[in-house]
């Protein structure tokens, strides 16, 4: 018992790297637990994830099954909760995706578990550190049930590193799957070559200060150049300048690159709450007094029209002295 | 139709974050409504209402659970526009997501609605898990994050759009199930239910309470009841240990000038 339960995404290619978070995590809850890190793969064509995921844990259950093919958490759900009961797992967990923040609460209610979300640190065996109030706050929380049920904010754990061994992969049956009357539609992706923002080294964002998607389309240059994420405040998002998906925010993506521009953003409470934790902050703005230079390492006070064909030059000529 | 919308009150998220005594001070809070749950009231009067005749088919009831005072949250739903609320009393701190599921359960068991509706998350809390929760114990579909809902003309299935990190993923789901919204429900087209003609724009946001309906929401039904009625006691699973201020960041500097601005960044903070 005490074993560790981690719910990873997978492509065709093997893990994604968000569940790599979750396994960091997972690493340390195996510790306090006295157990191990057994990986579940829910899905269809798991086989490449499956042998991407024996290099980072002992064990690996996969149930791969043509019905999975579409997430839906009314299918999933009962299959965490079984294998977690079968695999006696005293914590199961996933990384705060889209796809985790929606499993693990459904999964977590048909274990009696209680759940720890969005944490942010380990405080022990089962105390956790999680945001609060927008990120305004940092709430330590006990939970006294026999399995806890964590999501894990991705910007807040290292992705794991191979542990050098080979795990076991075993199979599991589906079982009866039951959608409850869901059914999976369409997705409407927003393709791009560029990194996925919750990933991403460095980010791009703007705000309403650009004005138009045009101009947008000058950030972009600059992402380009330095293999970024393109980000965006609510407010530009909202004002439809660039899409939803891009905004960066209490409401949107939490990022923590390692080096982070905010261009023509104010710095809105709710925006400051999604970039905060990253490592390096730039600030450009024509307003002084823009509350975004409170957060900043570093400001500069002028235009983006000014800004951003500067940057490009001198990134250039950084780039071509190496 | 009826359509259930459990709602949660909040210290106003525009005012700043106070700690005494390892806990968030409370003591000079002004409460609001939740505001994804504001957008699920909105939300759930455009699935029954008639925006351009003006009429509306069908019961809209507002639940919440939580001291005396949290009466005003519920009057200002029904101000806005809902049919009847039911507060279940009991302190904010003694409940956690275990008993806010195993009340609301009880509470559609007797009320057998349509539709659940509410907000993806409280902005105290930010846990996002009781509409999940509450889905997964009651056996019912679950639309999470959704940005936009469609009711089929037969109102037998909801289309939902749900926020997802890869774009919108469009989901259907049979009545009865849960819906949870995020901000976008609220855009001008965002609902749409084959009563509303669907070229009508809403105004972006929740309504505001007319004069009229503040009036009329004073004589509207609010039933009182106790955690007790519903064979629930208020023993959390989930206890607060502490609440600290996040580490202030470090003074940043101004430079004057981009060129400046890049040698920092690779000599200086090595980021480039």
């Amino acid at each position: 018992m005490g074993n560790v339960l981690a719910f990873s995404e997978f492509s065709d290619a093997g893990l994604r790297s968000s569940a790599l978070s979750n396994l960091s995590f997972a690493r340390e809850a195996a510790k306090a637990h006295g157990g191990d890190v057994i990986v579940l793969l829910v899905g269809k064509g798991a086989a490449a994830a499956a042998a991407d995921a024996a290099k980072y844990a002992k064990k690996v259950v996969v149930v791969d099954d043509a019905a999975l093919e579409h997430y839906l958490a009314e299918t999933y759900a009962p299959i965490v909760a079984r294998i977690a009961k079968e695999q006696g797992a005293s914590v199961v967990s996933a990384t705060a995706t889209s796809i985790g923040k929606d499993l693990i609460p459904r999964a977590a209610v048909l274990l009696d578990a209680g759940q720890a979300s969005d944490i942010a640190k380990v405080a022990g065996a089962n105390q956790f550190v999680r945001p609060i109030l927008a990120g305004n706050a940092l709430q330590t929380i006990e939970v006294s049930t026999p399995v806890i049920a964590v999501t894990v904010r991705q910007s807040e754990f290292p992705a794991a590193e191979p542990t050098g061994g080979a795990g076991e992969v075993v199979n599991a049956a589906a079982g009866a799957v039951d959608a409850k009357g869901a059914e999976f539609v369409k997705l409407e992706s927003s393709k791009s070559d560029r990194p996925d923002l919750g990933d991403a080294k460095i980010v791009v964002s703007g705000g309403r200060g650009m004005k138009s998607g045009e101009n947008f389309k000058e950030l972009e240059k600059l992402a380009d150049l330095l293999g970024a994420a393109m980000g965006a405040s609510r407010a530009a998002t909202d004002a439809g300048l660039v899409p939803a998906d891009w905004q960066v925010g209490q409401t949107g993506k939490i990022v923590a690159p390692n080096l982070y521009f905010a261009v023509a953003i104010s710095g809105a409470i709710q925006h400051l709450a999604g970039m905060k934790g990253s490592k390096t902050i730039v600030a450009i703005n024509k307003d002084p007094e823009a509350p975004i230079f409170q957060v900043a390492d570093y400001g500069v006070v002028t235009t983006w029209e000014k800004a951003v064909p500067e940057l490009l030059e001198e990134i250039k000529k950084v780039k071509a002295s190496r | 139709m009826k359509i259930l919308v459990p709602i949660k009150r909040v210290p106003d998220p525009e005012l700043k974050t106070k700690i005494k005594d390892g806990a968030i001070d409370l003591s000079g809070a002004s409460w609001v409504v939740n505001p994804f749950d504001e957008y699920a009231v909105e939300t759930a009067l455009r699935l029954l209402e008639n925006a351009e005749a003006g009429s509306k088919d069908g019961e809209v009831v507002v639940v919440t659970i939580g001291p005396a005072d949290a009466a005003q949250q519920l009057r200002s739903a029904l101000a806005m526009g809902a049919d009847r609320a039911i507060r279940v009393d009991a302190e904010d701190k003694t409940l956690d997501s275990r008993a806010v599921v195993a009340v609301l359960e009880k509470i559609i068991a007797e009320e057998k609605p349509d539709l659940v509706v509410m907000g993806k998350q409280a902005v105290d809390g930010d846990a996002n898990q009781v509409p999940q929760m509450l889905a997964g114990k009651l056996d019912l579909p679950q639309a999470t994050f959704a940005a936009s809902v469609e009711l089929a003309a037969d109102k037998k299935s909801v289309t939902v759009g749900r926020e997802v990190d890869a774009g919108v993923e469009y989901k259907k789901i049979a009545v009865p199930g849960v819906i949870s919204v995020d901000l976008r429900i609220v855009g001008p087209n965002a609902v749409k239910n084959h009563v509303t003609p669907d070229s009508y724009a809403y105004a972006e946001g929740p309504r505001y309470a007319s004069l009229k309906g503040i009036m009329a929401a004073k004589k509207k039904p609010l039933a009182e009841k106790k955690l007790a009625d519903y064979g629930v006691e208020a023993s959390p699973n989930i206890k607060e240990v502490k609440v600290d201020l996040p580490p202030p960041r470090a003074a940043g500097q101004i430079v004057a000038d981009i060129p400046t601005l890049v040698k920092k960044l690779v000599e200086e903070a090595k980021a480039l």
